[in-house]
């Protein structure tokens, strides 16, 4: 009996690996494609590759259309940064008005912020970006950066709200008998107890606007402004089999933030999923 | 590309109105809310309502919008016929992917649940595709996997087959952006492990001793348990594909060929809007894909009575 359980157990893993080791190949070909002579793409399937080159990654990183990789780069970096910062005080903020302050029409406040998580992006779309068009924005990050200073990913107010109420208003109600007031209350207590929801709120943010292209799409049309969405893209548009190295080199490393990120906070990816259903 | 959310436990809001109380707080609320609400105003209930008047017009950003009435609304179900065929690759693709992703997930979630060993790593590494399934990046290796001498078909050549090119065929080109969609199943399958580990265990040992097999088990244990689960996946991923844009963007290079196989909603939209600059059109489409969304979810919804089992009655 325990040997045919110990079997199946075995079976189990095996059918895991297989299966993970399946879905990760495209991955892990990709990567080390990245290290191999262009001839040697088209004619091995397997990973690992037989002479190791760095040509594709000098060849990648000096751009394509006289860009350099870095270049676009620096530009990702600046707008999820951007991102980052203005969502995470943005929507804390709102969600600590949300959870913990007494105000006239909360509800109704409330149940608009709601209506606006499941709101397909494409109503506001056209309008959006008449007004970037006047007030001159079009080309610039800031139609990529303001609106998360606005708060406009309501999904993170949300998150942060339901955070937010999980702490104990006992530590409120002690800090205002010692005099402080809700603007120190949400500095002092609120923001490093909710840690955990603005990290949460944080890594999606980043990596959303990371992988964001419809929007940096619409927004940016100089190849100076190009994100590395963009300029992967470029890549495309040549179709000689010669630029596949290049290619594979710098889509490669543009994985790589995504990665170090998810290394760094799993604890928050696995978190953030079950508990609010966010989509990695 | 950010509509994904929402969570398994909307609580009712807590706005526990206490009579007593007065709104003392309304300034410092006010002081909290003010990006919010700016945002709220400028950026998506300002722009909502101009969206939809737009939609009633002819509107090509350089001369002012000029009122059509219904016209556009009119002309995408009557005479703009690849208006039809986005809708019908969007269904199609919403049909075949939702369910193969969640069932794969589901699947799978089973399979690592049952006491496994080294279950965080299996968990980490099948989630990796959905770490980095909406890159461009990605996009890009499935065009070039799925081309005609891509990985695919050297696979398949060393096998003895000699495969079309995927992407460049309208009768497969669709099916790869599936298969990609269904590849991102970490995600979904990580909130069924969750609600996994909420089933009692003491269901399965009452109904082991009372001789059910492990089918039995599945279907009438794990699968109602699971069923707010389903439900809850089921909607986020409805919502979200019906959305989709990147890789059909990409795998298509921007036409949404080959012969339009592969024109998704979101992408013949951009198209309206920012190739042909049709502002007053692409906004009508963006009006009639909320009301599409809405009534999917509507039916979903109305399904759920019949199948999704709350454990406290459904309060």
């Amino acid at each position: 009996m325990e040997q045919t359980t110990e079997k199946m157990h075995i079976v189990k893993h095996v059918i895991v690996i297989a299966i993970a080791f399946v879905m990760l190949y495209p991955v892990l070909w990709m990567l080390g494609s990245s290290f191999k002579p262009a001839n040697e793409i088209f004619s091995e399937i397997w990973i690992w590759p037989k002479q190791w080159v760095f040509d594709n990654y000098i060849q990648g990183w000096t751009g394509i259309q006289g860009n350099s990789f870095a270049h676009f780069l620096g530009n990702s970096l600046i707008v999820s940064v951007g991102a980052v910062v203005g969502n995470v005080l943005s929507c804390s903020m709102a969600a600590y008005a949300f959870a913990r302050l007494n105000f006239r029409f909360k509800t109704i406040a409330f149940g608009l912020m709601l209506m606006t998580i499941m709101l397909p992006h494409h109503v506001t779309l056209i309008p959006q970006y008449i007004i970037f068009n006047k007030i001159g924005w079009i080309n610039t990050f800031f139609p990529l950066i303001v609106p998360k200073w606005l708060g406009t990913d309501a999904f993170f107010i949300f998150l942060t709200v339901q955070f937010i109420r999980g702490l104990p208003r006992e530590l409120d109600e002690a800090a205002t008998i010692d005099g402080c007031g809700p603007i120190r209350i949400f500095w002092k207590i609120i923001l490093p107890l909710a840690l955990p929801a603005l990290i949460t709120t944080a890594i999606f943010t980043f990596l959303w606007t990371w992988d964001d292209f419809f929007s940096q799409l619409i927004y940016l049309s100089d190849p100076i402004k190009y994100t590395v969405p963009l300029g992967l893209r470029l890549f495309l548009d040549s179709s000689s089999q010669s630029d596949w190295g290049p290619m594979f080199a710098m889509s490669t490393l543009s994985l790589v933030p995504c990665f170090i990120v998810f290394i760094l906070c799993q604890k928050y990816f696995v978190q953030g999923i079950a508990t609010s259903g966010i989509k990695g | 590309m950010n509509a994904h959310y929402e969570t398994a436990a909307i609580r009712p809001a807590v706005a526990v109105k206490k009579k007593a109380r007065r709104y003392t707080q309304n300034g410092v609320a006010l002081f909290f809310l003010a990006p919010w609400l700016i945002g709220l105003i400028c950026l998506t209930l300002g722009p909502m309502i101009a969206s939809l008047y737009f939609s009633f017009t002819d509107y090509s950003v350089l001369s002012a919008p000029n009122w059509v009435g219904l016209t556009n609304y009119k002309t995408m179900f009557t005479s703009d016929k690849l208006f039809l065929i986005s809708l019908k690759v969007t269904f199609l693709y919403v049909l075949v992917s939702v369910p193969l992703k969640l069932i794969f997930a589901l699947a799978v979630a089973v399979l690592l649940n049952k006491g496994m060993k080294g279950l965080g790593i299996y968990r980490t590494v099948y989630y990796i595709p959905s770490l980095l399934g909406g890159s461009v990046a990605i996009a890009m290796l499935w065009r070039k996997m799925f081309g005609g001498d891509g990985l695919l078909n050297q696979i398949l050549h060393l096998v003895g087959i000699n495969a079309p090119d995927w992407v460049a065929n309208p009768k497969y080109a669709l099916y790869s952006i599936v298969l990609l969609s269904v590849w991102q199943f970490g995600s979904s399958m990580i909130i069924f492990l969750a609600g996994l580990k909420q089933i009692p265990s003491e269901y399965y040992e009452a109904s082991a001793v009372d001789g059910a097999s492990r089918m039995r088990q599945f279907f009438s244990i794990t699968i109602p348990m699971l069923s707010p689960v389903i439900f809850f996946n089921l909607v986020m991923q409805i919502i979200t594909s019906f959305q989709s844009f990147t890789q059909a963007f990409v795998i298509s290079n921007g036409t949404g060929g080959p012969v339009n196989s592969t024109l998704m909603y979101s992408l013949y939209l951009y198209k309206k809007g920012f190739a042909f600059f049709q502002m007053g059109y692409a906004s009508a489409m963006a009006w009639v894909l909320v009301l599409l969304i809405a009534l999917f979810t509507l039916l979903i919804f109305r399904s759920a009575k019949s199948w999704v089992h709350y454990e406290d009655g459904g309060k």
